[in-house]
Protein backbone atom coordinates (compact mmCIF):
# COMPACT_ATOMS: atom_id res chain seq x y z
CA UNK A 1 0.00 0.00 0.00
CA UNK A 2 2.84 2.51 0.87
CA UNK A 3 4.74 1.82 -2.60
CA UNK A 4 1.55 2.26 -4.27
CA UNK A 5 1.00 5.74 -2.50
CA UNK A 6 4.60 6.46 -2.77
CA UNK A 7 4.48 5.87 -6.78
CA UNK A 8 1.12 7.52 -7.16
CA UNK A 9 2.83 10.28 -5.62
CA UNK A 10 5.93 10.25 -7.74
CA UNK A 11 4.07 9.62 -11.38
CA UNK A 12 1.47 12.30 -10.64
CA UNK A 13 4.15 15.09 -9.32
CA UNK A 14 6.55 14.48 -12.39
CA UNK A 15 3.05 14.67 -14.87
CA UNK A 16 2.25 17.81 -13.55
CA UNK A 17 6.25 19.40 -13.53
CA UNK A 18 6.16 17.94 -16.79
CA UNK A 19 2.82 19.67 -17.85
CA UNK A 20 3.71 23.06 -16.35
CA UNK A 21 7.18 22.63 -18.55
CA UNK A 22 5.52 21.53 -21.80
CA UNK A 23 3.53 25.04 -21.48
CA UNK A 24 6.39 27.02 -20.10
CA UNK A 25 9.73 25.94 -21.82
CA UNK A 26 11.19 28.31 -23.97
CA UNK A 27 12.26 25.80 -27.12
CA UNK A 28 9.60 23.72 -28.56
CA UNK A 29 11.76 21.11 -28.61
CA UNK A 30 12.03 20.89 -24.91
CA UNK A 31 8.92 20.74 -24.90
CA UNK A 32 7.70 18.40 -26.93
CA UNK A 33 10.24 16.16 -24.73
CA UNK A 34 8.41 17.01 -21.90
CA UNK A 35 5.32 16.08 -23.48
CA UNK A 36 6.88 12.34 -23.89
CA UNK A 37 7.78 12.54 -19.93
CA UNK A 38 4.34 13.41 -19.03
CA UNK A 39 2.83 10.91 -21.45
CA UNK A 40 4.91 8.15 -19.64
CA UNK A 41 3.99 9.17 -15.92
CA UNK A 42 0.85 9.65 -17.07
CA UNK A 43 1.37 5.63 -18.62
CA UNK A 44 2.71 4.93 -14.98
CA UNK A 45 -0.47 6.40 -13.60
CA UNK A 46 -2.74 3.69 -15.60
CA UNK A 47 -0.26 0.73 -14.85
CA UNK A 48 -1.08 1.78 -10.89
CA UNK A 49 -5.04 1.92 -11.94
CA UNK A 50 -5.32 -1.22 -13.29
CA UNK A 51 -5.54 -0.35 -17.35
CA UNK A 52 -2.16 -2.09 -18.35
CA UNK A 53 -3.12 -2.20 -21.63
CA UNK A 54 -3.94 1.20 -22.17
CA UNK A 55 -0.94 2.27 -20.33
CA UNK A 56 0.92 0.43 -23.00
CA UNK A 57 -1.06 1.90 -25.83
CA UNK A 58 -0.54 5.69 -24.63
CA UNK A 59 3.18 4.74 -24.53
CA UNK A 60 2.90 3.31 -28.02
CA UNK A 61 0.63 5.75 -29.81
CA UNK A 62 1.59 9.02 -28.02
CA UNK A 63 5.13 8.43 -27.62
CA UNK A 64 5.79 6.49 -30.41
CA UNK A 65 4.03 8.39 -32.84
CA UNK A 66 2.51 11.08 -32.03
CA UNK A 67 5.08 13.01 -30.01
CA UNK A 68 7.72 12.38 -32.79
CA UNK A 69 5.36 13.56 -35.17
CA UNK A 70 5.48 16.43 -33.07
CA UNK A 71 8.99 16.31 -32.98
CA UNK A 72 9.60 16.20 -36.86
CA UNK A 73 7.64 19.30 -37.26
CA UNK A 74 8.66 21.27 -35.01
CA UNK A 75 12.70 20.41 -36.15
CA UNK A 76 11.73 20.50 -39.65
CA UNK A 77 10.09 24.20 -39.35
CA UNK A 78 12.30 26.87 -39.66
CA UNK A 79 10.77 29.43 -37.27
CA UNK A 80 12.71 31.86 -34.82
CA UNK A 81 11.65 30.47 -31.88
CA UNK A 82 13.24 33.07 -29.95
CA UNK A 83 11.31 35.62 -31.24
CA UNK A 84 7.94 33.53 -30.99
CA UNK A 85 8.40 33.62 -27.04
CA UNK A 86 8.28 38.04 -27.20
CA UNK A 87 5.32 39.17 -25.73
CA UNK A 88 3.92 36.24 -24.62
CA UNK A 89 3.64 37.39 -21.11
CA UNK A 90 1.03 39.90 -21.75
CA UNK A 91 -1.14 36.88 -22.12
CA UNK A 92 -0.04 35.37 -18.59
CA UNK A 93 -2.53 37.19 -16.32
CA UNK A 94 -5.65 36.17 -18.68
CA UNK A 95 -4.27 32.78 -18.84
CA UNK A 96 -3.66 32.30 -15.11
CA UNK A 97 -6.93 33.74 -14.15
CA UNK A 98 -8.92 31.22 -16.67
CA UNK A 99 -6.30 28.53 -15.49
CA UNK A 100 -6.93 29.46 -11.52
CA UNK A 101 -10.80 29.36 -12.06
CA UNK A 102 -10.99 26.57 -13.95
CA UNK A 103 -8.79 24.47 -11.27
CA UNK A 104 -10.93 25.77 -8.29
CA UNK A 105 -14.47 25.11 -10.39
CA UNK A 106 -13.05 21.44 -10.71
CA UNK A 107 -12.24 20.93 -7.41
CA UNK A 108 -15.08 22.67 -5.84
CA UNK A 109 -17.34 19.57 -8.40
CA UNK A 110 -14.85 17.09 -7.44
CA UNK A 111 -15.27 17.78 -3.58
CA UNK A 112 -19.25 17.80 -3.59
CA UNK A 113 -20.23 15.09 -6.13
CA UNK A 114 -20.59 11.77 -4.46
CA UNK A 115 -21.35 8.02 -6.47
CA UNK A 116 -24.63 7.39 -6.68
CA UNK A 117 -26.09 4.01 -4.62
CA UNK A 118 -27.06 2.80 -7.95
CA UNK A 119 -24.73 2.92 -10.04
CA UNK A 120 -23.47 -0.61 -9.02
CA UNK A 121 -26.69 -1.89 -10.45
CA UNK A 122 -26.58 0.71 -13.58
CA UNK A 123 -22.91 -0.64 -15.45
CA UNK A 124 -23.35 -2.15 -18.30
CA UNK A 125 -20.23 -4.06 -18.10
CA UNK A 126 -18.63 -4.86 -14.67
CA UNK A 127 -14.69 -5.86 -15.39
CA UNK A 128 -14.08 -9.18 -14.33
CA UNK A 129 -12.70 -10.31 -10.77
CA UNK A 130 -9.01 -9.12 -10.54
CA UNK A 131 -7.05 -12.75 -11.39
CA UNK A 132 -9.76 -14.22 -13.01
CA UNK A 133 -8.91 -12.71 -16.78
CA UNK A 134 -6.07 -10.23 -17.24
CA UNK A 135 -7.13 -6.53 -18.50
CA UNK A 136 -6.19 -6.96 -22.03
CA UNK A 137 -8.49 -9.84 -22.73
CA UNK A 138 -11.34 -7.96 -20.93
CA UNK A 139 -10.96 -4.94 -22.93
CA UNK A 140 -10.30 -7.03 -26.52
CA UNK A 141 -13.76 -9.11 -25.45
CA UNK A 142 -15.84 -6.06 -25.31
CA UNK A 143 -14.12 -4.44 -28.19
CA UNK A 144 -14.41 -7.09 -30.19
CA UNK A 145 -18.05 -7.82 -29.19
CA UNK A 146 -20.57 -4.62 -28.33
CA UNK A 147 -18.12 -2.16 -29.81
CA UNK A 148 -17.55 -3.41 -32.69
CA UNK A 149 -18.92 -0.73 -34.78
CA UNK A 150 -17.41 1.75 -32.78
CA UNK A 151 -14.00 -0.01 -33.26
CA UNK A 152 -14.57 -0.15 -37.16
CA UNK A 153 -15.35 3.99 -37.21
CA UNK A 154 -12.16 4.61 -35.40
CA UNK A 155 -10.21 2.40 -37.64
CA UNK A 156 -12.02 5.07 -40.28
CA UNK A 157 -11.31 8.34 -39.05
CA UNK A 158 -7.59 7.09 -38.83
CA UNK A 159 -7.71 6.05 -42.62
CA UNK A 160 -9.68 9.43 -43.14
CA UNK A 161 -6.83 11.14 -40.80
CA UNK A 162 -3.81 9.51 -42.99
CA UNK A 163 -5.45 10.37 -46.61
CA UNK A 164 -5.82 14.26 -45.08
CA UNK A 165 -2.72 14.75 -44.00
CA UNK A 166 -1.05 13.29 -46.79
CA UNK A 167 -3.16 15.31 -49.32
CA UNK A 168 -2.81 18.40 -46.92
CA UNK A 169 1.21 18.45 -47.32
CA UNK A 170 1.40 16.83 -50.67
CA UNK A 171 2.55 19.32 -53.20
CA UNK A 172 3.83 19.38 -57.15
CA UNK A 173 6.88 21.44 -57.46
CA UNK A 174 7.97 22.85 -60.77
CA UNK A 175 11.14 22.04 -62.44
CA UNK A 176 11.76 18.72 -60.82
CA UNK A 177 13.24 16.35 -63.10
CA UNK A 178 11.04 13.08 -62.72
CA UNK A 179 10.87 9.30 -64.28
CA UNK A 180 8.00 9.44 -66.52
CA UNK A 181 7.28 5.44 -67.46
CA UNK A 182 4.44 5.65 -69.83
CA UNK A 183 6.91 8.01 -71.93
CA UNK A 184 9.83 5.73 -71.40
CA UNK A 185 8.18 2.86 -72.45
CA UNK A 186 6.41 4.28 -75.55
CA UNK A 187 9.52 5.27 -77.38
CA UNK A 188 10.41 3.46 -80.33
CA UNK A 189 13.50 2.95 -82.71
CA UNK A 190 12.63 4.85 -85.14
CA UNK A 191 12.11 8.40 -83.18
CA UNK A 192 15.20 7.54 -80.90
CA UNK A 193 18.04 5.81 -83.10
CA UNK A 194 19.00 7.87 -86.21
CA UNK A 195 21.29 6.36 -88.78
CA UNK A 196 23.97 8.36 -90.17
CA UNK A 197 25.75 7.80 -93.64
CA UNK A 198 29.32 8.86 -92.09
CA UNK A 199 32.19 9.39 -94.97
CA UNK A 200 35.52 7.75 -94.58
CA UNK A 201 38.08 10.85 -92.80
CA UNK A 202 35.71 13.62 -91.91
CA UNK A 203 33.91 12.84 -89.02
CA UNK A 204 30.44 13.03 -88.17
CA UNK B 1 -3.21 10.05 2.69
CA UNK B 2 -1.52 7.06 1.78
CA UNK B 3 -4.79 5.23 0.60
CA UNK B 4 -4.95 6.96 -3.28
CA UNK B 5 -8.19 6.69 -4.26
CA UNK B 6 -10.29 8.58 -7.08
CA UNK B 7 -10.02 11.98 -5.65
CA UNK B 8 -6.19 11.83 -6.23
CA UNK B 9 -6.05 10.43 -9.54
CA UNK B 10 -9.52 13.12 -10.27
CA UNK B 11 -7.20 15.87 -8.53
CA UNK B 12 -4.18 15.28 -11.24
CA UNK B 13 -6.67 15.13 -13.93
CA UNK B 14 -7.90 18.49 -13.21
CA UNK B 15 -4.77 19.94 -12.78
CA UNK B 16 -3.76 18.91 -15.98
CA UNK B 17 -6.35 20.12 -17.87
CA UNK B 18 -6.24 23.55 -16.21
CA UNK B 19 -2.46 23.27 -17.54
CA UNK B 20 -3.67 22.48 -21.20
CA UNK B 21 -6.17 25.60 -20.51
CA UNK B 22 -3.41 28.34 -19.27
CA UNK B 23 -0.94 26.75 -22.21
CA UNK B 24 -3.51 27.34 -24.70
CA UNK B 25 -3.74 31.22 -23.57
CA UNK B 26 0.33 31.28 -22.84
CA UNK B 27 1.26 30.61 -26.37
CA UNK B 28 -0.48 32.64 -28.22
CA UNK B 29 2.05 33.04 -30.84
CA UNK B 30 3.50 29.22 -31.42
CA UNK B 31 0.37 26.74 -32.76
CA UNK B 32 2.50 23.97 -32.04
CA UNK B 33 2.40 24.65 -28.33
CA UNK B 34 -1.17 24.94 -28.70
CA UNK B 35 -1.99 21.75 -30.02
CA UNK B 36 0.47 20.21 -27.40
CA UNK B 37 -1.60 21.82 -24.98
CA UNK B 38 -4.76 20.25 -26.38
CA UNK B 39 -3.07 17.14 -26.12
CA UNK B 40 -2.52 17.41 -22.43
CA UNK B 41 -5.93 17.96 -22.15
CA UNK B 42 -6.69 14.82 -23.66
CA UNK B 43 -4.70 13.41 -21.56
CA UNK B 44 -6.57 14.60 -18.23
CA UNK B 45 -9.39 13.41 -19.83
CA UNK B 46 -8.42 9.78 -20.39
CA UNK B 47 -7.38 9.79 -17.01
CA UNK B 48 -10.72 10.69 -15.68
CA UNK B 49 -12.33 7.93 -17.87
CA UNK B 50 -9.91 5.18 -16.55
CA UNK B 51 -10.19 6.74 -12.91
CA UNK B 52 -14.12 5.96 -12.91
CA UNK B 53 -13.41 3.12 -14.91
CA UNK B 54 -11.34 1.70 -12.03
CA UNK B 55 -13.44 2.77 -9.29
CA UNK B 56 -17.02 1.59 -10.60
CA UNK B 57 -14.95 -1.79 -11.77
CA UNK B 58 -16.56 -1.12 -15.21
CA UNK B 59 -14.71 -1.78 -18.48
CA UNK B 60 -16.85 0.87 -20.50
CA UNK B 61 -14.69 3.75 -19.61
CA UNK B 62 -11.46 2.14 -20.82
CA UNK B 63 -13.05 1.53 -24.07
CA UNK B 64 -13.83 5.34 -24.32
CA UNK B 65 -10.40 6.08 -23.38
CA UNK B 66 -9.40 3.98 -26.29
CA UNK B 67 -11.49 5.68 -28.52
CA UNK B 68 -10.55 9.00 -26.94
CA UNK B 69 -7.03 8.14 -27.84
CA UNK B 70 -7.45 7.42 -31.43
CA UNK B 71 -9.42 10.50 -32.06
CA UNK B 72 -6.31 12.21 -30.64
CA UNK B 73 -3.91 10.78 -32.39
CA UNK B 74 -6.30 11.54 -36.12
CA UNK B 75 -6.62 15.22 -35.13
CA UNK B 76 -2.87 15.48 -34.04
CA UNK B 77 -1.97 13.98 -37.55
CA UNK B 78 -4.52 16.65 -39.67
CA UNK B 79 -3.44 19.32 -36.88
CA UNK B 80 0.31 19.49 -37.51
CA UNK B 81 -0.59 18.77 -41.59
CA UNK B 82 -2.35 22.20 -41.72
CA UNK B 83 0.23 23.71 -39.73
CA UNK B 84 2.38 22.40 -42.17
CA UNK B 85 0.70 23.80 -45.12
CA UNK B 86 -0.21 27.18 -43.26
CA UNK B 87 3.31 27.39 -42.68
CA UNK B 88 4.43 27.08 -45.70
CA UNK B 89 2.00 29.58 -47.29
CA UNK B 90 2.72 32.18 -44.68
CA UNK B 91 5.87 31.00 -42.87
CA UNK B 92 5.21 32.20 -39.69
CA UNK B 93 2.66 30.10 -37.02
CA UNK B 94 1.44 32.60 -35.35
CA UNK B 95 -2.26 32.44 -34.31
CA UNK B 96 -2.46 36.19 -34.81
CA UNK B 97 -1.75 35.84 -38.34
CA UNK B 98 -4.26 33.29 -39.24
CA UNK B 99 -6.75 35.93 -40.92
CA UNK B 100 -6.43 34.92 -44.30
CA UNK B 101 -10.67 34.29 -44.10
CA UNK B 102 -11.28 37.61 -41.93
CA UNK B 103 -13.08 35.66 -39.52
Amino acid sequence: MIIQALAFYLFAAVAVAAGVMVVSARNPVHSVLFLILAFFNAAGLFVLMGAEFLAMILVVVYVGAVAVLFLFVVMMLDINFVRLREGSLQYLPLGALVGIILLVELVLVGGAWIVSPAADAALSHPSAPAGEMHNTRALGGLIYTNYIYLFQISGLVLLVAMIGAIVLTLRQREGVRRQSISRQTARTRAESVEVKQVPSRSGV
Amino acid sequence: MLEIGLGHYLTVAAILFSLGIFGIFLNRKNVIIILMSIELMLLAVNINLVAFSTHLQDLVGQVFALFVLTVAAAEAAIGLAILVVYFRNRGSISVEDINMMKG
